[in-house]
C-alpha cells in the first residue's frame, strides 16, 4: 500500500486531482473561481498522467458551459465516466442539461466552486446562490468545507453516484475553499481504486447508447403518461442518502476520516444549534468548541448532503436537548418565505414534530467575511427571548434592520498558531513567496499550514494581502486574520494609504520594507503608524529590499528577500533549517528555468539576512506626517462617503443605506482615485515634439493628453506648465500642450515607445521621456489640473479622421484599472473620443467589463456638457443580443419621436419640425445642430402640456443620432457569444461591434479561445494549440452587408481611426476586430506596439476594411491595408513567451506547429489577396 | 596523390578544411553533407552564454510577470513540468552529430565572463565532443579596464575550461589586442591546444532616417583574410598551439595560403553560406590540383613555408609591407 503524502494544496487542486483520476472524459470551460480545476485537469493529461484505470483522460475545452454540459451529457450517454468543473453563471448555463442528465438517472459529478450569481452587480466571489439555483434539477448536492474535505467528498461523490444513479453537484466555497491552501492528506491511487466499484462502472457502460444493442432515450411524452413516468425515479432518490452514508462509512474505514450526511459538533446537551454548510462551518466548528469548553450549551450541524435532503438523518443528528436552530444561508432569495436551508430546516422540524424553534439568517454573500465574532453574535441572538428571524450577520443593515449586532473584538485565535499578514504588490511577488512558505512548512515539517490571499479590483499596481497561519493542529479558521502575530508591509507607501497595523496583535513583529536605513526609518513613518507601534509594543524590523534585489540582479522582485526575513523573524522554523528549506524551494521553483535565476535568488537569501535590522522604537510619536486622504475634498459626496472608504479597504464598514438598490452608479469616478502607482512618468519636451499625438493615441489609461487652445488662456498657467505654438495651418495663432496625468499614469511607457520624434543632437531623447515621478508629482499635478481646466477643442472643427484630430477629442474613458500597457484600452478610449458623447455601450463580461465597471471607481466619463457613454454589462454570453436590445429601443423610440414631431408639427412649428426630421447627422457639426434643435423642441414642448407633448419630451433625445457599441473580447465573440453575435450581425441593424482580440481568455488567466493562433501555448492548450485561429472577419464578410475591419493600432493607427469612423457611419452592422496585445502573451508591454507591427509584417494579422457601400459603386468592398508578409511568422511569434516557451518544453512539437502556422499565414494571405482582387464592376 | 592530412589541436584530420561555427551546423543534415563534401571536422554553431542567461531570465520574468495580482488570473501560462533548456539541447545535438558522422566534432562556446558557463564544456566532452572552441566575445567599453586586465580575463577563462575537460581546447581571438604575440604566448602557456584567428565582430550599422542602430550581418570577403594571414605568419613557430585561420577563406588558393603561413586548418563559413556546402569539395579539388600542378606532396610540406620565420622576406610581414602598399599607389 502506498503511503499517503501530506500536501499543501487548495480546494481546486484537491477536486481536480480526484476528478481526473476517476474520469475518462472531462469537458471544461473557464469561469472564476473554478478555472484552475480545468487547468489542472488539462495539465495532468498534457503531462500524460493516467486515471486509475491506466489511461489518460481526454480533456476538451468547449465554447461555453452550456457546451461543456452538452458534451458531458453526450459522453455520459455513450458510457464514459465524465466530469466537469464550473461556477456561478456557468452552472446556470448547464441547467437545461442537468435536468436531462438527472431525468435519465445518469451517474456523474460536476465539481462547483460556488460563486455569486450576478444580480445588481457581478461578483467573482463565493456564496451559494449558484448551487441553490440548481436545487430543482434533481441532482444531489454535496458540500465540502475545506480543501481536505473537497478531496475526500469528491471521491465519495464519484463513488456514490455510480451506485445511486443520481448525478452529483459537489460544491465548495469559491475562493475561501477553492483558493485556500491547506495541508491535506492526499489519497492514493489504491484508495481510489478501493472506493470505485468497477461493477458499477461496467453497469454504467452497459446502459450506454450502443448500436450493437440499441435503445431510444429522450422521447417526447404526453399528458397521459409524463407524470407517472416522472414519478418512476422516486426510489433512486429515496435510496441515495443511505448510499452516500454507506460510501462515507467505507471511506472512513479506509482513511480514518468519518463523514456523515449531517455532522454534529458541540455540546451533547446543546440547546442552541447552528445549521450550515460550506467553509463557514469550519469557523463555526472552532467557535463552538471554544464556547463549549467555556460551558456554553451550543452546537453546530454541518450539512453535507443537502439534496436529497434526508429529514430522518437530519433529525437523528440533532441532540434531544435542542431548543432553537439557526439555519444560515449563504444566499439570498428576495421574496421567498425564507432562504432555502431555513425552509428545509423548518420542514424537517415540522415533519418530525420536535418542539424546536427555527430561525434563519443570511451571511457571507460574495465572500463577505464570516468569523468567530459573528458566530458568537448569532448564538447570543439565539439566547434572546425573541430572537430576530431572517437576520443578516456581518453587515450593517440600516434600511430594513435585518442585521445582528455583535462584538467584533471577540477572538479565538490560539497563541500557539503563528498568524502572519503580508501587504504586498502584485508585481513584487509577495503571494508567490507565501505560496512557497506554506509549502515549505506544510510539507517539510509536522506543522499545519493555511494560506488565503486577497487581491485587488484593479489589474495594475495591485495590492495583495496574504493571510498565513501555521500551527500544531489542523487549521479550521476559514476567515481573515484579525489578530496577527506578524505583519509585513512590503511597500512603504502603503503606510500612508491604509491602516496596515490595524490587525497587529500586541507584541507582534512588524517587518517593513523601506528605502531608509534602520536609523532613519522611524522618522519617516506617519504619526498614526508610530502611535500604533508604541501602543501595541511591536517589535519593529526593516530592510531595504529593493536595494538588495537590485544588487543581486532580481530587479524589482523582492519576494525571496522578504520571505527570508519572515523566516528569520517569525521563528516558525529554526533559522538554519528555514534558510536551507528556502534554498531548496528556490531550486524547485526556478531550477527548471535556469541556473542563473537560481543563483540570483540564493544570493538574495544571503543578502536579506545581512541587511535585516531591528529598529529602535521611540517612546513617543515624533512624526507629523498624516495619512493621505483617499480622495480630494472637492470630490462629490457619493465619492467621499461611499467610494473613498472602499479605496482604503474599509468597504466592509459601509451600511446598506449608502448603496443604490438597483446597482446604478455615477460615472467618471476614476478621476478621484489618485493611485500614484508609476515610479516613472513621461515628461514632454515641446521643442522636440512634432505634435503627432501618437502618444495620446497609444496611452491605455488616457493619462497623456493633447489640447490646442487660445494662448490667452495661459495667463493663469502654473509656472512649470509647458506649451508650444500649435503646428498646422488650421491651428494658426493657437498653442498646444501634451500633458501627463502624473497620479493616474501607470508608467507603462507605451507612449514613449510610440513617440516618433527624436532629438537630433541626442536621438535617445524623445519628445516624451520617462522621468522619476516623486520629485515632479506636485508640480505636474498642478499642471494637469490647469490643463483639464482648458476648454476642449470644438468637435465640429476637428478633422477627426486623423490620428491628431481624434486625439483632440476628450477621452471619455480614463484611468481604468487595466494592466499597465494594456492593448485593449487604447481602442476603447478611441471609441469614447470619437463617439462617447452619444454612445450606448453593451460590454461583455471579461477584462473590459472589469476595468470598465469594477468598484470602487469606474472609468467611463463625461464631457463638459455632462454627456458621455452610457454603459452596462449584462452577461458573458449574451452581449450581442443585449446591445441589439439597445438598438431596438433606439430605433423604436426615435421612430415614435419622429411620428410625434409630425403630429405636433402645428404646435412646434414647421421649420423646427422639418429641421428635426430632415437633419443630416453625418458630421459632428450636423449632430451639434440637431442637439440645438432638440433643445429648442424641449423648450417648446414644455409649454404645451398635452399628453403627446409629454410623451415626446421623454424621448426627444432619441432624435439625436445614437451610437450603439457592442464591446467584448475574443472569448465572447469567437466562442461563448458567437451564436448571438452571428445572429445580431445578420439582422442588418445599425450596431457596431468591437472585438478586443487578445487571442486568449485574458480575464480568467489565459485560456485558449478559438482566436488563439496555432502554436501558441495557453491554458487548456498546454502543448500548444494544434489548430488554426478562426477567421471571424471572413465569416462576417460572407453576409455581404456587414462592414468588417481588422485593425492593429500599433501597426497602423491611421487605418484604425478610419475603420472606426467608417464602421460607425455605416447604417448597418459593423464588426471591428482589433489586435490587442496582452500580458498573457508574455511580452514586454512597453514595446508591444512593435509586436503589433511584426504581427502585421509577418501576415499573422492582416489589416483590411470590408465596406459593403463600395460594392454599390462597382468597387471591391475589400481593401487590404497591409502588404504581403515580409518576415517569417517565426520572427513575430518567437518574441512572445506563449510561442517561445514551447520551443523549450517540447522543441520538436514547437517546430512542427511553427511550420503549420507559417502555412496558415501564407495561405490566408493568398486567399485575401485573391478576394481583394475580385472584379465588382459588373455588380 | 597528394597528402592533405594535418593535425589540429591534437586531432588527426584528413585535410585542412573545417567549417567554422555558423548556423549551418545547427542542422544534423548539414553536418552530414559537410562530411560528405569532405570537411575534415566541423565546429558546431556556438552556444551563447548571453543567450542562455537571457533566455533563462526572460522565461522566468514572463512566466511570472503579472501573476498573483488579480483574483481571476493568478497565472497566465500552464505549468510545463520541464523546460529543455540549453545547454541540454546543445549537448543533445553534439551526441547526435557524433552518431551521425565520423569526422571530429568541435563544440563552440561563446561567452564574455568567468561564470558557470565554462562548466558546459564538461558536458560537451561527456556528449562526445572531440574538442571545444572558446569564443570570448568581449568588447571592453569600460575606460577603466586596461589591456592587461582584458588579456588576463581571456587566460583565466581558458584555464577555467581546461580544468573542466581533457579534450583539446581552442581559443578564438579577435584581432584587437595591442600585443597579440604576448597574449598568444600566455594562452599557449595556459594550455591552449589551438588558436583560431580571427573572430569577426559583427559591426552594427546605423539608420540615418530612423536614427537607430541596426544589427547587420555581413559575410566575409577574401580581402579580410589578410589580417589573420599576417598574424599566423608571425605567430608560427612561436607558439606550441595549433592555429586555425578563419575570415575570408573563399578559394583553394586561400586555403593554401593559410597553410603556407602556418595554419593547421582553414576554417570556412561565408563561402558555404554563399555557395552551399558543396563548395568544400571544390576547395579540396582545387587544392589537390594546385598542389599536383606545383608538385607539392603534402600539406605538411607547405605548412609554415611562408611564415614570418621561413619566408624569404620576413620584413614584408612587418612595417615594410605597409610601405610597399603605399608605394604602389604612386
Amino acid at each position: 500500500m502506498t503511503e499517503r503524502r501530506m500536501v499543501t494544496i487548495d480546494g481546486n487542486e484537491a477536486a481536480a486531482y480526484v476528478a481526473h483520476k476517476v474520469s475518462e472524459v472531462i469537458a471544461i470551460y473557464p469561469i472564476t473561481p473554478s478555472s484552475p480545476m480545468g487547468e489542472h485537469a488539462d495539465d495532468y493529461s498534457a503531462a500524460g498522467e493516467t486515471n486509475i484505470w491506466g489511461t489518460v483522460p481526454v480533456v476538451v475545452e468547449m465554447q461555453s458551459e452550456a457546451g461543456a454540459a452538452g458534451a458531458a451529457h453526450g459522453a455520459l450517454q455513450t458510457g464514459a465516466l465524465t466530469t466537469t468543473f464550473t461556477a456561478s453563471q456557468g452552472l446556470l448555463l448547464m441547467i437545461p442539461n442537468m435536468f436531462k442528465i438527472a431525468g435519465e438517472l445518469t451517474p456523474t459529478v460536476f465539481h462547483v466552486s460556488a460563486r455569486t450569481v450576478a444580480t445588481h452587480a457581478l461578483s467573482i466571489f463565493g456564496d451559494h446562490s449558484d448551487v441553490m439555483a440548481v436545487r430543482s434539477t434533481g441532482w444531489a448536492l454535496l458540500a465540502s468545507n475545506s480543501p481536505q474535505e473537497v478531496q475526500d467528498l469528491a471521491l465519495i461523490a464519484h463513488a456514490a453516484t455510480l451506485e445511486a444513479r443520481v448525478p452529483f453537484v459537489h460544491f465548495f466555497d469559491g475562493f475561501r475553499t477553492s483558493h485556500e491552501i491547506n495541508k491535506v492528506e492526499q489519497l492514493t491511487i489504491e484508495d481510489m481504486r478501493a472506493m470505485i466499484d468497477d461493477e458499477l462502472v461496467l453497469a454504467h457502460r452497459a446502459r450506454a447508447l450502443n448500436p450493437e444493442r440499441p435503445v431510444i432515450r429522450g422521447t417526447a411524452q404526453n399528458p397521459d403518461v409524463f407524470f407517472q413516468a416522472r414519478e418512476a425515479c422516486n426510489p433512486f432518490y429515496l435510496k441515495t442518502p443511505d448510499i452516500v452514508q454507506k460510501t462515507m462509512d467505507k471511506f472512513a474505514r479506509l482513511t480514518g476520516r468519518q463523514y456523515h450526511l449531517f455532522d454534529y459538533v458541540g455540546a451533547p446537551d446543546a440547546e442552541r444549534v447552528i445549521v450550515m454548510m460550506g467553509s463557514g462551518a469550519e469557523v463555526a466548528h472552532e467557535t463552538v468548541e471554544y464556547l463549549v469548553e467555556r460551558g456554553e450549551k451550543v452546537g453546530l450541524l454541518k450539512v453535507r448532503l443537502y439534496r436529497p435532503f434526508s429529514i430522518r438523518h437530519f433529525i437523528e443528528a440533532l441532540p434531544e436537548s435542542v431548543k432553537i436552530l439557526a439555519a444560515l444561508d449563504r444566499t439570498k432569495e428576495p421574496g421567498a418565505a425564507g432562504e432555502p436551508l431555513y425552509q428545509d430546516c423548518m420542514t424537517a422540524v415540522t415533519e418530525s414534530g420536535r418542539p424546536i424553534r427555527v430561525i434563519g439568517g443570511r451571511y457571507g454573500l460574495a465572500s463577505k467575511e464570516f468569523n468567530p465574532a459573528m458566530v458568537k453574535g448569532i448564538f447570543d441572538e439565539m439566547a434572546r427571548a425573541n430572537p430576530k428571524n431572517h437576520f443578516t450577520i456581518g453587515i450593517v443593515d440600516d434600511v430594513t434592520h435585518s442585521s445582528l449586532e455583535y462584538d467584533p473584538t471577540f477572538n479565538i485565535e490560539a497563541d500557539d498558531v503563528v498568524r502572519a499578514v503580508f501587504f504586498g504588490l502584485g508585481s513584487d511577488g509577495t503571494v508567490g513567496a507565501n505560496h512557497n512558505s506554506i509549502r515549505i512548512i506544510g510539507e517539510e515539517t509536522g506543522l499545519y499550514a493555511q494560506g488565503y490571499f486577497q487581491y485587488d479590483s484593479k489589474k495594475a499596481g495591485t495590492v495583495t494581502v496574504s493571510h498565513l497561519r501555521f500551527g500544531p493542529r489542523p487549521i479550521r479558521q476559514t476567515c481573515l486574520i484579525e489578530s496577527a502575530s506578524f505583519v509585513a508591509c512590503h511597500q512603504f507607501v502603503f503606510l500612508e494609504q491604509f491602516d496596515v497595523l490595524e490587525k497587529a496583535a500586541p507584541g507582534a513583529v512588524f517587518l517593513l520594507n523601506a528605502p531608509y536605513g534602520p536609523n532613519e526609518v522611524w522618522d519617516r513613518l506617519p504619526a498614526k503608524v508610530q502611535q500604533q507601534i508604541i501602543d501595541k509594543g511591536l517589535e519593529f524590523y526593516t530592510i531595504d529590499a529593493y536595494r538588495v534585489a537590485k544588487e543581486t540582479g532580481l530587479g524589482v522582485r523582492i519576494n525571496t528577500i522578504m520571505q527570508t526575513c519572515f523566516f528569520a523573524l517569525s521563528g516558525v522554523l529554526p533559522r538554519d533549517q528555514a534558510i536551507a528549506a528556502i534554498k531548496n524551494a528556490i531550486e524547485k521553483t526556478y531550477g527548471r528555468r535556469g541556473e542563473a535565476v537560481v543563483q540570483q535568488n540564493f544570493a538574495a537569501v544571503d543578502q536579506a539576512l545581512a541587511n535585516l535590522f531591528r529598529v529602535e522604537v521611540m517612546d513617543r510619536v515624533t512624526s507629523q506626517l498624516p495619512m493621505r486622504p483617499a480622495v480630494p475634498p472637492e470630490a462629490p459626496e457619493f465619492v467621499q462617503k461611499v467610494l473613498a472608504p472602499i479605496m482604503v479597504r474599509q468597504g466592509d464598514r459601509l451600511p446598506v443605506s449608502v448603496f443604490p438598490p438597483d446597482g446604478t452608479f455615477p460615472p467618471a469616478t476614476t478621476q478621484w482615485e489618485k493611485r500614484n502607482i508609476a515610479l516613472e512618468i513621461p515628461v514632454w519636451e515641446p521643442e522636440i515634439c512634432i505634435q503627432c499625438a501618437k502618444c495620446s493615441m497609444a496611452c491605455p489609461h488616457a493619462a497623456i493628453r493633447f489640447k490646442i487652445y487660445d494662448p490667452a488662456l495661459l495667463k493663469d498657467a502654473p509656472p512649470t506648465f509647458k506649451y508650444d505654438k500649435a503646428r498646422g495651418k488650421e491651428f494658426e495663432g493657437l498653442v498646444a500642450t501634451i500633458q501627463v496625468a502624473p497620479e493616474d499614469c501607470t508608467g507603462c511607457g507605451l507612449c514613449v515607445h510610440a513617440c516618433p520624434a527624436k532629438d537630433k543632437r541626442e536621438p535617445k531623447r524623445k519628445a516624451i521621456n520617462m522621468t522619476f515621478q516623486p520629485p515632479i508629482r506636485e508640480t505636474e499635478r498642478e499642471n494637469y489640473r490647469f490643463f483639464l481646466s482648458l476648454p476642449d477643442f470644438d468637435r465640429s472643427q476637428v478633422k477627426i479622421n486623423t490620428v491628431k484630430g481624434s486625439q483632440l477629442l476628450r477621452p471619455l474613458f480614463e484611468y481604468s484599472g487595466a494592466c499597465a500597457g494594456c492593448g485593449e484600452t487604447p481602442y476603447v478610449k478611441l471609441l469614447s473620443q470619437l463617439f462617447g458623447d452619444r454612445a450606448v455601450i453593451a460590454n461583455a463580461t471579461g477584462c473590459s467589463s472589469i476595468y470598465g465597471g469594477n468598484l470602487p471607481t469606474t472609468p467611463w466619463a463625461t464631457n463638459a456638457d455632462g454627456r458621455g457613454p452610457a454603459w452596462s454589462n449584462s452577461l458573458f454570453e449574451d452581449n450581442a443580443e443585449f446591445g441589439l436590445g439597445f438598438r431596438l429601443t433606439i430605433d423604436k423610440q426615435s421612430e415614435y419621436a419622429r411620428e410625434l414631431v409630425e403630429r405636433l408639427r402645428g404646435a412646434i412649428g414647421d421649420e423646427l419640425a422639418d429641421g428635426l426630421l430632415q437633419a443630416d447627422q453625418s458630421s459632428e457639426a450636423g449632430i451639434a445642430a440637431q442637439r440645438a434643435r432638440v433643445a429648442e423642441l424641449k423648450a417648446r414642448l414644455a409649454h404645451l402640456g398635452t399628453p403627446e407633448a409629454v410623451q415626446l419630451q421623454s424621448i426627444a433625445d432619441m432624435l439625436v443620432k445614437r451610437s450603439v457599441w457592442i464591446l467584448g473580447g475574443d472569448g465572447w465573440a469567437y466562442d461563448i457569444g458567437f451564436g448571438g453575435l452571428d445572429h445580431v450581425l445578420s439582422l442588418g441593424r445599425n450596431v457596431n461591434v468591437l472585438v478586443l482580440d487578445t487571442q486568449v481568455y485574458s480575464n480568467t488567466g489565459g485560456q485558449m479561445s478559438k482566436a488563439t493562433p496555432r502554436g501558441a501555448v495557453a491554458r487548456f492548450a498546454a502543448a500548444g494549440k494544434p489548430v488554426p485561429k478562426k477567421d471571424l472577419g471572413l465569416i462576417a464578410m460572407t453576409y455581404g452587408n456587414i462592414y468588417v475591419a481588422q485593425v492593429a493600432m500599433g501597426a497602423n493607427d491611421t487605418q484604425t481611426v478610419k475603420a472606426f469612423l467608417e464602421a460607425e457611419s455605416y447604417d448597418g452592422p459593423s464588426l471591428i476586430i482589433a489586435y490587442s496585445h496582452c500580458i498573457s502573451h508574455g511580452i514586454n508591454m512597453r514595446t508591444a506596439f512593435d509586436q503589433q507591427q511584426l504581427a502585421v509584417d509577418s501576415g499573422a494579422w492582416i489589416l483590411y476594411r470590408y465596406d459593403p457601400r463600395r460594392a454599390a459603386q462597382g468597387l471591391n468592398p475589400l481593401q487590404l491595408d497591409s502588404k504581403a508578409p515580409k518576415i517569417p511568422f517565426k520572427d513575430y511569434a518567437y518574441n512572445e513567451t506563449r510561442f517561445k516557451m514551447l520551443t523549450q518544453s517540447d522543441p520538436e512539437r514547437a517546430a512542427y506547429l511553427l511550420e503549420l502556422a507559417q502555412k496558415d499565414v501564407d495561405s490566408r494571405w493568398r486567399m485575401y489577396e485573391q478576394l481583394a482582387a475580385l472584379d465588382y464592376s459588373q455588380g | 596523390m597528394v597528402d592533405l592530412s594535418t593535425t589540429y589541436m591534437g586531432l588527426k584530420l584528413k585535410n585542412p578544411i573545417v567549417p567554422s561555427a555558423s548556423p549551418l551546423s545547427a542542422s544534423l543534415d548539414s553536418i552530414k553533407r559537410m562530411e560528405d563534401a569532405g570537411a575534415a571536422a566541423v565546429v558546431l554553431h556556438s552556444l551563447f552564454e548571453e543567450q542562455i542567461e537571457f533566455e533563462a531570465e526572460a522565461l522566468a520574468h514572463f512566466l511570472e510577470h503579472g501573476t498573483y495580482s488579480y483574483a481571476e488570473a493568478l497565472t497566465y501560462f500552464p505549468a510545463h513540468h520541464e523546460y529543455r533548456r540549453e545547454p541540454k539541447e546543445y549537448v543533445e545535438h553534439i551526441r547526435r552529430a557524433k552518431e551521425a558522422v565520423d569526422i571530429p566534432i568541435i563544440a563552440s562556446l561563446n561567452g564574455v565572463s568567468l561564470g558557470g558557463w565554462t562548466g558546459y564544456a564538461r558536458q560537451f566532452q561527456e556528449a562526445g565532443a572531440d574538442g571545444v572552441e572558446l569564443n570570448v566575445y568581449f568588447l571592453p567599453t569600460n575606460p577603466h579596464l586596461n589591456g592587461a586586465e582584458v588579456e588576463t580575463l581571456y587566460v583565466d577563462i581558458l584555464k577555467s575550461v581546461k580544468e573542466q575537460v581533457t579534450i583539446p581546447v581552442a581559443m578564438k581571438l579577435s584581432p584587437y589586442f595591442s600585443a597579440l604575440p604576448h597574449l598568444a604566448s600566455a594562452l599557449d602557456a595556459a594550455g591552449a591546444d589551438a588558436l583560431v584567428l580571427f573572430n569577426r565582430f559583427y559591426q552594427p550599422d546605423i539608420d540615418i532616417e530612423r536614427l537607430e542602430v541596426v544589427p547587420n550581418l555581413q559575410l566575409s570577403t577574401p580581402v579580410e583574410m589578410r589580417l589573420p594571414l599576417r598574424w599566423i605568419a608571425i605567430l608560427y613557430g612561436r607558439v606550441r598551439a595549433s592555429m586555425a585561420l578563419t575570415s575570408g577563406v573563399h578559394s583553394a588558393e586561400d586555403v593554401i595560403k593559410a597553410v603556407m603561413v602556418g595554419a593547421d586548418v582553414a576554417q570556412v563559413c561565408s563561402v558555404l553560406l554563399k555557395q552551399g556546402i558543396g563548395a568544400i569539395s571544390e576547395l579540396l579539388a582545387g587544392m589537390r590540383a594546385w598542389m599536383e600542378e606545383h608538385e607539392y606532396e603534402s600539406v605538411a610540406q607547405m605548412k609554415g613555408s611562408m611564415s614570418h620565420r621561413s619566408c624569404p622576406e620576413p620584413a614584408a610581414f612587418e612595417r615594410a609591407n605597409y610601405m610597399k602598399v603605399l608605394n604602389s599607389y604612386k
